[in-house]
């Protein structure tokens, strides 16, 4: 008898419903689609942390962190830094082209475990894609009360550079989420928030790891200088979660190429905890 | 199950009447190399050969492949919208494999049909293929099959066995797919005591002439990250030249890239075998590579094969010891030797 089969490879079509520019550099755009077939939106279910596969015929795929909470109906939303082929093509793309997304691929983050924890969120740069999903997944009503304190360390390299300015500034008003948004310099004399490097800033604004987990997400020397000063203060390596990136293009874990040991980023990723890392290969 | 003996030529005969049923592939000698080719009148079969020069892996797993299309045509009403390509999967017959590359597809079974994704070209046109096996009477020096899993006449991930007896062919049905194979093919006679008790002989010498033994026994046990560590990888990878020969000729090596091309306003996406040899595998984008160096590639195809996917699949090792890689390796890297290397590593802690 034949087995019905499911492609995994086949990307739903797209429209591309808004383009905003990020950043100042212009080198961060997000992209916010909505799925030509209708149906489609509920088969793309996904949960923070996950990613996905962008597709554009004629030039390729790309995997992208999805910057939208499942909570926010209509839509899902990237935000793609410009760096090769395809990401240079989608940066040139305009309001209502279509293309396709597959996915969602990957595990997410440990929600299970982070439920009635603490939760404490450190990004750097462009990497705060599958954060800012995570956090307004969690300020979502129906969310909130799963989780106790949420403090969040968001730093770029100058203010031009931070993501999502307006909702950043809106969470900055809230009373129930610690925001400590910083800049490594910044020229201008009306910035009102903290400037130093995200290690610094974490050193001193998260001063307990009781009863808490920590997502780490940024560039390679933000992680490298992060993780011990969140072990000094307390948090076991079991505790201390980070989301890998890997050159990809299968996603689904059989083209063979994004793998540290025998895991891969795709598919048993890209989502580890620290504790896990130390027991694999030091080859990402 | 049926079991039939039949004359050699009588056998090709009855090979060419299943053309309606099948399409059969079977071991060609061309331009001095045996070769899997599609059965033709114009070009007889050749059973005389100890094994073809590549694995029949890419009947099951081209090593070009389309996967979907587009058209780019703005005035098209599905413009840039990705399709899967039509594709038909008549049932096809690989006539002549040898066990090992036979076991083989098993091996690779897990990465494409696992429970979590299916890969539907893969899958379908491994359901769609009759694998009828050839046993090896005289194995080559580079054979370790014994070692890994199989056995010249091994019957793992066969439909049906072929036993060569000289002039007459003794065939075996292993499976529902071989019976009805052979409940096709005409001719021949119903295989005697003296004819099955000839081939049970055939299979045991076949199997004591495989001289070289290696041990796998404890890879499972080492730790990945110091295996990862050990000191030899340096030596093993000194004289790779990255050529990835090995990767392609090897029936067990599965990695793939995905590029579209693109002819006016017509596109494909388009699946092609790759390879861990070569650097632009795991380039990020940002110019980084987590395998930029030759040796840690070199250690990425051996580790694995030889410990990555033993920890990932409790299904032995990715190797089916067919020894391709070994004759034609232009720099004499043995997979054998470094397997010894690896299984009889010491941790820190012994």
């Amino acid at each position: 008898m034949e087995r019905l089969l499911k492609n995994p490879y086949l990307p739903y079509p797209v429209r591309i419903d808004k383009i905003i520019t990020e950043t100042e550099d212009r080198n961060l755009k997000t992209f916010r689609f909505v799925f030509l077939n209708p149906k489609d939106e509920k088969k793309f279910s996904y949960i923070p942390g996950q990613f996905a596969e962008l597709s554009i015929a004629g030039k390729g795929e790309s995997p992208i962190g999805i910057a939208s909470s499942p909570t926010e109906k209509g839509h899902v939303t990237f935000t793609v830094n410009k760096v090769g082929l395809v990401t240079t093509h989608l940066h040139n793309m305009k309001e209502g082209d279509v293309m396709g997304i597959r996915g969602p691929l990957g595990n997410c983050y440990p929600w299970k475990e982070m439920e009635g924890k603490n939760v404490v969120i450190i990004g750097g740069g462009f990497a705060f894609t599958t954060l800012r999903s995570s956090i307004v997944y969690m300020l979502n009503p129906e969310n909130r009360s799963r989780f106790k304190d949420i403090s969040v360390v968001y730093g770029a390299r100058n203010p031009g550079m931070l993501l999502y300015k307006d909702e950043l500034a809106e969470w900055e008003q809230r009373d129930d989420i610690h925001m400590h948004i910083t800049v490594d310099g910044t020229d201008d004399p009306d910035w009102k928030y903290n400037t130093g490097f995200v290690p610094t800033i974490t050193e001193q604004k998260i001063t307990s790891a009781d009863d808490a987990i920590a997502i780490v997400c940024g560039p390679p020397i933000m992680i490298k200088f992060t993780q011990p000063v969140l072990e000094k203060v307390g948090f076991s390596p079991e505790r201390i979660i980070l989301s890998l990136e890997m050159r990809m293009k299968c996603g689904i874990g059989m083209c063979g190429r994004c793998n540290i040991g025998h895991e891969f980023v795709c598919k048993d990723g890209p989502v580890f905890s620290l504790a896990q890392l130390k027991n694999m290969p030091p080859e990402y | 199950m049926t079991k039939k003996i039949y004359t050699k030529e009588e056998w090709i005969k009855a090979l060419a009447g299943l053309k309606s049923s099948y399409n059969i592939f079977v071991p060609v000698k061309e331009e001095g190399f045996h070769t899997f080719k599609a059965l033709d009148e114009k070009k007889s079969p050749d059973f005389d050969f100890q094994n073809t020069r590549l694995s029949p892996k890419s009947l099951v797993y081209p090593q070009s492949e389309r996967l979907f299309e587009y058209t780019l045509d703005e005035n098209a009403p599905d413009a840039n919208i990705i399709k899967e390509s039509e594709k038909g999967y008549f049932p096809q017959a690989i006539v002549g494999i040898r066990p090992c590359d036979a076991h083989a597809f098993q091996i690779v079974k897990p990465n494409f049909d696992n429970p979590e994704y299916q890969d539907p070209w893969w899958i379908k046109r491994f359901e769609s293929t009759t694998f009828v096996g050839l046993g090896c009477n005289d194995p080559s020096s580079t054979c370790f099959c014994t070692s890994v899993g199989g056995s010249p006449f091994s019957e793992k991930g066969l439909d049906a066995l072929l036993y060569d007896l000289g002039d007459t062919f003794l065939v075996k049905a292993l499976t529902d797919k071989g019976e009805k194979f052979l409940n096709q093919a005409q001719g021949g006679k119903e295989a005697d005591e003296t004819t099955l008790k000839a081939g049970e002989d055939l299979a045991a010498s076949a199997s004591d002439k495989i001289e070289h033994k290696i041990s796998t026994d404890k890879l499972k046990d080492k730790v990945q990250t110091e295996l990862f560590d050990a000191p030899f990888w340096d030596d093993v990878a000194f004289a790779c030249i990255n050529c990835g020969t090995c990767t392609y000729l090897c029936p067990t090596c599965w990695c793939f890239d995905i590029q579209d091309e693109v002819l006016e306003k017509q596109g494909d996406r388009i699946r092609n075998w790759d390879s861990c040899m070569f650097p632009l595998f795991t380039l990020h984008g940002s110019g980084h590579n987590p395998r930029a160096k030759k040796v840690q590639r070199v250690r990425q195809r051996f580790m694995h094969k030889l410990k990555y996917y033993v920890d990932k699949y409790n299904n032995g090792v990715q190797c089916s010891g067919c020894g391709r890689c070994v004759r034609n390796c232009p720099v004499n890297i043995d997979i054998r030797e470094i397997c010894e290397l690896m299984n009889g590593f010491l941790h820190k802690n012994q």
